[in-house]
């Protein structure tokens, strides 16, 4: 009786072990991938990385050296375009859907908000490569920024909402019953109460579509001199990175791998600005 | 849109002599006749008619769920945020009809402030900037007038002493009776006519609440207060009168020395010997 009480203790503590031992290799293996690519990309890319790559074009088919500036500089310009079109309609949207709306509107909205999340990103490209690229006949920095923009802004609106939707009512209540009117209320208090959250999510879809590569193909196209105009073909990091990792040249090969570490490095800051921002949120605000 | 530079004095000279304790009033802030209230079918009030002595403390009392909050957020239209609501009757507030169809309830919610429950000083600004929101959300620009009432405002909340170094600090830095207070402050600024109390010292310690209702009883000079609450002594010690309501109906109202004296009906005194509620 004794004996087998402590048998049975044993046998729960070897499975407590076996759990939680478990548990411990399925986070390694989570983490692993990132450890992994950002290894590769150091022992690949950092040799490649100098002041030139962040300084000059590409340099022609078959001499070395040459640098991504003009796609660096035109991954920037594609996010500023997406976020003109992204941000607003996205931040105004999850506002509307939190503080307005009807409840059955609401609810078809954030499911089609949902739908237009899951859709893959490459089908924009076809979508704006149709409305724009041919409407126009040139692919352009626009149609870019537009790809990314209509990916942005499922994605910001649904952040938006949910942060806005975390402001306690008393906050509403007590600015209305100072008589600010409606929008006043949700301008100046929720959204303000909610900035923080809602600069979180624009930033966390800014390096989402970052790295977007697939909708710029057929709309941005790419560039290997400098964007004069936006309604030219624009270079962007991603788009660059997959034509020089496809090439048949060793430096071309090098410089992809500069790229891909430029690039997640860029990706892993905004990460790191999003901690900053959101530590001890959950204390005061939101 | 009034001027903000009207002032309180101003406001009482067109208005009230204050009658404390009087049997019969000399003047109404609010005359409400015949209200009913619904929240899509269930009716949260049934056909409620009081008139609210200005300058005076009125206390409304009643167990949960009698609809004493919606009486209360009925006075400055608060009760329309809730979805699917419904109305009858009228309330007038020194005779003008604060549902009629061309008045914009932001413009009755600035002639009749709100405390809540719990303190909710805006968490994203100062001291300060918490007192006077409601001026500048309104348009008042001139900072000369922004920091006069803000002093004003706080000493009127009893509060300007504790904080008057403190005006930069986050408003949510204050303790909950301060906090509380604050609100006060931020309602006062805004100059209404009236300030609507509900259960303001619910979530306060005893000292934090004798604070506050010695800040109603110096309130009641300048402001017609209309309060609920959960706790008899309190409305006992602070109120002029007392409402005491019932499954959405107004069952006594009266000077609150004869409600807790000598209720004439039986329910009040069930309710307030305690035999329910």
């Amino acid at each position: 009786m004794h004996l087998s009480r402590a048998r049975s203790h044993t046998w729960r503590k070897i499975k407590s072990a076996l759990a939680s031992g478990i548990a411990f290799v399925s986070a390694v293996l989570v983490i692993t991938p990132l450890g992994l690519v950002f290894f590769h990309l150091v022992i690949n890319g950092a040799s490649s990385l100098n002041w030139d790559f962040f300084t000059k074009l590409p340099a022609p088919v078959g001499a070395v050296g040459g640098g991504m500036v003009n796609a660096i500089v035109g991954s920037l310009e594609l996010l500023a375009l997406a976020g003109i079109i992204g941000i607003p309609i996205g931040v105004l949207g999850g506002v509307y859907l939190a503080e307005y709306g009807s409840a059955r509107l609401n609810s078809v909205l954030r499911f089609l908000a949902d739908v237009l999340n899951g859709v893959p990103s490459i089908t924009w490209g076809v979508v704006v490569y149709g409305l724009v690229v041919l409407r126009f006949k040139s692919f352009s920095a626009y149609a870019g920024g537009l790809a990314l923009g209509l990916i942005m802004i499922p994605l910001i609106l649904r952040t938006t909402e949910e942060v806005v939707l975390l402001v306690p009512n008393g906050y509403r209540e007590a600015a209305l019953a100072l008589g600010v009117s409606r929008w006043k209320t949700i301008v100046h208090i929720v959204m303000k109460t909610a900035s923080k959250g809602i600069i979180t999510g624009i930033l966390l879809a800014l390096a989402r579509i970052g790295g977007e590569t697939a909708p710029l193909l057929f709309t941005a196209f790419g560039n290997h001199f400098w964007n004069h105009s936006l309604s030219q073909p624009i270079a962007a990091l991603p788009l660059q990175i997959f034509t020089y990792a496809i090439s048949p040249y060793d430096d071309w090969h090098r410089q992809a791998w500069a790229g891909a570490l430029v690039l997640v490095t860029g990706i892993f800051c905004v990460n790191v600005i999003v901690r900053i921002l959101t530590r001890g949120r959950t204390a005061s605000v939101v | 849109m009034e001027t903000p530079e009207r002032t309180v004095m101003e406001r009482m000279e067109q208005g009230t002599a204050p009658p404390p304790d009087a049997e019969i009033p000399a003047a109404h802030t609010f005359e409400v006749k015949n209200l009913s209230i619904w929240y899509g079918e269930k009716r949260a009030i049934d056909n409620v008619t009081m008139d609210v002595a200005s300058n005076a403390v009125t206390a409304i009392i009643g167990p949960s769920g009698c609809g004493k909050s919606t009486f209360l957020r009925a006075l400055n239209r608060m009760h329309e945020l809730t979805p699917k609501t419904r109305m009858d009757g009228t309330v007038l507030l020194h005779g003008d009809d604060l549902y009629s169809k061309t008045i914009d309830p932001a413009i009755v919610r600035r002639r009749v402030g709100m405390i809540f429950q719990k303190s909710n000083p805006f968490p994203t600004m100062t001291i300060g900037e918490n007192v006077v929101i409601g001026l500048r959300l309104n348009g008042v620009r001139n900072q000369r007038f922004l920091n006069e009432r803000l002093e004003k405002s706080l000493r009127m909340a009893a509060l300007w002493d504790e904080v008057k170094d403190d005006l930069h600090k986050p408003g949510t830095s204050l303790s909950g009776g301060q906090q509380q207070r604050l609100c006060i402050a931020r309602a006062l600024a805004v100059e209404p006519e009236v300030v609507l109390m509900d259960e303001p010292c619910s979530a306060l310690d005893p000292i934090a609440t004798a604070k506050i209702e010695e800040l109603i009883h110096e309130l009641k000079a300048k402001y017609t207060i209309v309060t609920v609450t959960h706790n008899m002594q309190q409305a006992g010690r602070i109120s002029d009168y007392t409402a005491f309501m019932y499954l959405g109906r107004l069952i006594e109202f009266g000077p609150t020395t004869k409600i807790f004296t000598n209720p004439t009906e039986k329910q009040t005194e069930d309710y307030i010997t305690g035999r329910f509620g």
